[in-house]
C-alpha cells in the first residue's frame, strides 16, 4: 500500500514511521507535481492548521486533494488533519478548509499549551485502550448526516468516521500503539478491493 | 515537573517543525505573520536588530503587549525571557504562554546558572552553538533547541557554522565505541544519558530549529538541508522593504527547501532585505552569552 503524507509543515515523518512499521510505503506531498503519483490514501499530521491551509492555497494543491477525498480516496486527519476537514469551525463554515466531512470543530478547544494532556482511552472498533496525546488540540462539537464518533473523552468528540475518513483530535503518530494506523489501512485495503 | 508534561511539550515542538517562526512586535504583525503561514510567533518589544542597535539593558517584554500578541493570533505565541532569570519565566508562565525562549538576545540575568526548566509546566526553547550546550539545556528541562546563530545581524554565517558543528559532533558520536561515551559525556560536561541518546538516534532528542541571522528564503533553505527541522526568524522580516511578501516566501521555502526551481521564483522581487551587519563589524557578540 502507498500511502501520500501532506508533508508542508509539522509531524509527517512521524506518521511515516507509523506506516513503515505495518509494512505500507509512503511519499511526502510537498508541491502540485507530488500529487500525481499513484496513492491508495492520504495522511494529513498535526501541526499548524493556518499554515497548512495556506499552503495548500498557494501550492494549488487545494482542490485536487478536495476532489479526491470527495471521490472516495481514503484520507487520516489528525488534530491540525481533523481541523482541515472538518466543514464547520466555531459556528462558522470555513470555505478555506478542505472541508469534506459533516462536522463542527472547536479549535484550541483545551486552550494553551498548559492545556495540553495525556490520556488513554476506547476507540470503537479497537480492542484496547489506545494512548491519546493531545497537544493545543481541538475537538469536535458537533456530527451530523454519515459522520460517526468513535471515541468521546470527558464528554467531547475526539474520534470519528465518515466513509473512508478518519479522523482524531489527538496524535496517535506520537506514541507507540499502530492501531488507529492499522484501523486506517484496513480501511484503505478494502477501498482497494 | 511530571515527565509526562516534559513529553508534552516535547510533542508542540515537534507539531511546530517544518515551519516558520517569526519575531513580531505588535498584534497587527502577529497578524500578518499568521497569515503569511507563521507556525509560531515570538512575541517581543523590540526585535534583536533593534536591541542591538538600542543598546543598554535587554529584559523580558511587558506582559500587556504579550497578551494583547495571545489575543491576536490563534497559533502559538512564544516570548523570551533573560538567561537565568526565573522569575520572567515565571511571570510568562502565569500569563500562559505557549513556549519560553530563554535567550541570549537579552541581557543574561546570570552569569552561572540557566533556568532550572524541568520545574516549570510551560516548555521552554534554548540556544545552542554546539552538541554539549544542546544537551546541557535538554538536561536542564529544555524540550527545544536552536542555533544561536547572531541575532539582529542578517548574517547567517553563525547559525551555519552552529548547525555544523551540532550535526558533525553527532555524526562523530554515532560512530563512537559504548565505551567511548563516557568519556565524551566527560568532554561535552553534559549528561551520558543523553549522549547514549545521540549515539543511538543519530539526532537530539528534542526537536532543533535554526535561528540567528536567517534573511531570506535561500537562507532558510540552506539551515533546513544543512539539518534544521525548522526556522526562526527574527528581524528579517519586519526589517526588510516587504514583511508580508518575504514572509510568505520564507514559508514556502520550508517546506519547499530542496527544490532550487522552487526557491528562484520564491527570491523574485521580494523588495530590499534588510541591511545586515558582518559578524565582523559588530561589537556585541550575543552567542557567547550563557555556556
Amino acid at each position: 500500500m502507498e500511502i501520500a503524507v501532506l508533508a508542508l509543515q509539522g509531524a509527517f515523518i512521524e506518521h511515516e514511521k507509523m506506516l513503515h512499521r505495518l509494512g505500507a510505503t509512503s511519499f511526502e506531498i510537498r508541491q502540485a507535481s507530488d500529487w500525481n503519483r499513484h496513492k491508495d490514501g492520504l495522511i494529513i499530521p498535526g501541526g499548524e492548521s493556518t499554515t497548512m491551509t495556506k499552503l495548500l492555497h498557494e501550492l494549488q494543491l487545494f482542490h485536487p486533494i478536495q476532489d479526491v477525498i470527495n471521490g472516495g480516496l481514503p484520507v487520516f486527519g489528525t488534530c491540525a488533519g481533523l481541523i482541515l476537514l472538518g466543514k464547520e469551525e466555531n459556528g462558522k463554515s470555513t470555505p478555506l478548509h478542505l472541508g469534506t466531512m459533516d462536522m463542527e470543530v472547536c479549535r484550541n478547544a483545551y486552550g494553551r499549551q498548559l492545556g495540553s494532556f495525556y490520556t488513554e482511552g476506547k476507540v470503537e472498533g479497537l480492542a484496547n485502550q489506545v494512548p491519546m496525546t493531545f497537544i493545543r488540540a481541538p475537538y469536535i462539537k458537533r456530527l451530523w448526516g454519515e459522520a460517526k464518533c468513535l471515541s468521546e473523552v470527558d464528554g467531547h468528540i475526539v474520534a470519528a468516521r465518515q466513509g473512508n475518513q478518519l479522523v482524531t483530535a489527538f496524535h496517535p503518530e506520537l506514541n507507540e500503539d499502530l492501531s488507529l494506523h492499522k484501523l486506517f489501512l484496513d480501511i484503505v485495503s478494502s477501498y482497494k478491493s | 515537573m511530571a515527565e509526562n508534561r516534559q513529553e508534552l511539550n516535547r510533542n508542540l515542538a515537534q507539531m511546530l517543525k517544518g515551519g516558520v517562526i517569526m519575531d513580531v512586535t505588535t498584534p497587527e504583525q502577529a497578524r500578518i505573520a499568521e497569515e503569511a503561514g507563521a507556525c509560531a510567533v515570538m512575541a517581543l518589544e523590540r526585535i534583536p536588530a533593534d536591541i542591538r542597535a538600542a543598546g543598554g539593558v535587554s529584559r523580558m517584554s511587558d506582559p500587556k503587549m504579550i497578551k494583547s500578541i495571545q489575543e491576536a493570533v490563534s497559533i502559538p505565541v512564544m516570548a523570551k525571557c533573560r538567561i537565568g532569570h526565573f522569575a520572567e519565566a515565571q511571570i510568562l508562565q502565569a500569563i500562559e504562554i505557549d513556549y519560553i525562549d530563554e535567550s541570549e538576545v537579552l541581557s543574561p540575568a546570570d552569569d552561572i546558572y540557566h533556568i532550572d526548566k524541568n520545574q516549570f509546566d510551560v516548555p521552554f526553547v534554548c540556544g545552542a552553538k554546539n552538541l554539549g550546550e544542546a544537551l546541557r539545556r535538554i538536561a536542564e528541562g529544555a524540550t527545544m533547541i536552536r542555533t544561536k546563530g547572531e541575532p539582529g545581524t542578517g548574517d547567517v554565517i553563525q547559525a551555519v557554522r552552529h548547525m555544523r558543528m551540532m550535526q558533525s559532533e553527532m555524526r562523530r558520536i554515532v560512530g563512537m565505541t559504548e565505551n567511548e561515551l563516557y568519556e565524551e559525556a566527560k568532554q561535552l560536561q553534559a549528561p551520558y544519558e543523553l549522549v547514549r541518546f545521540v549515539h543511538d538516534n543519530g539526532k537530539l532528542p528534542v526537536v532543533n530549529f535554526a535561528a540567528g541571522g536567517v534573511a531570506t528564503p535561500a537562507d532558510a533553505a540552506l539551515m533546513m538541508q544543512l539539518g534544521a527541522e525548522g526556522v526562526f526568524v527574527g528581524s528579517g522580516i519586519f526589517k526588510s522593504g516587504n514583511p508580508k511578501k518575504r514572509a510568505c516566501a520564507i514559508v514556502k521555502a520550508v517546506t519547499n527547501y530542496n527544490d532550487p526551481k522552487i526557491l528562484a521564483e520564491l527570491s523574485e522581487d521580494l523588495g530590499e532585505a534588510m541591511v545586515g551587519i558582518n559578524e565582523q563589524e559588530i561589537a556585541l557578540l550575543m552567542a557567547e552569552r550563557g555556556k
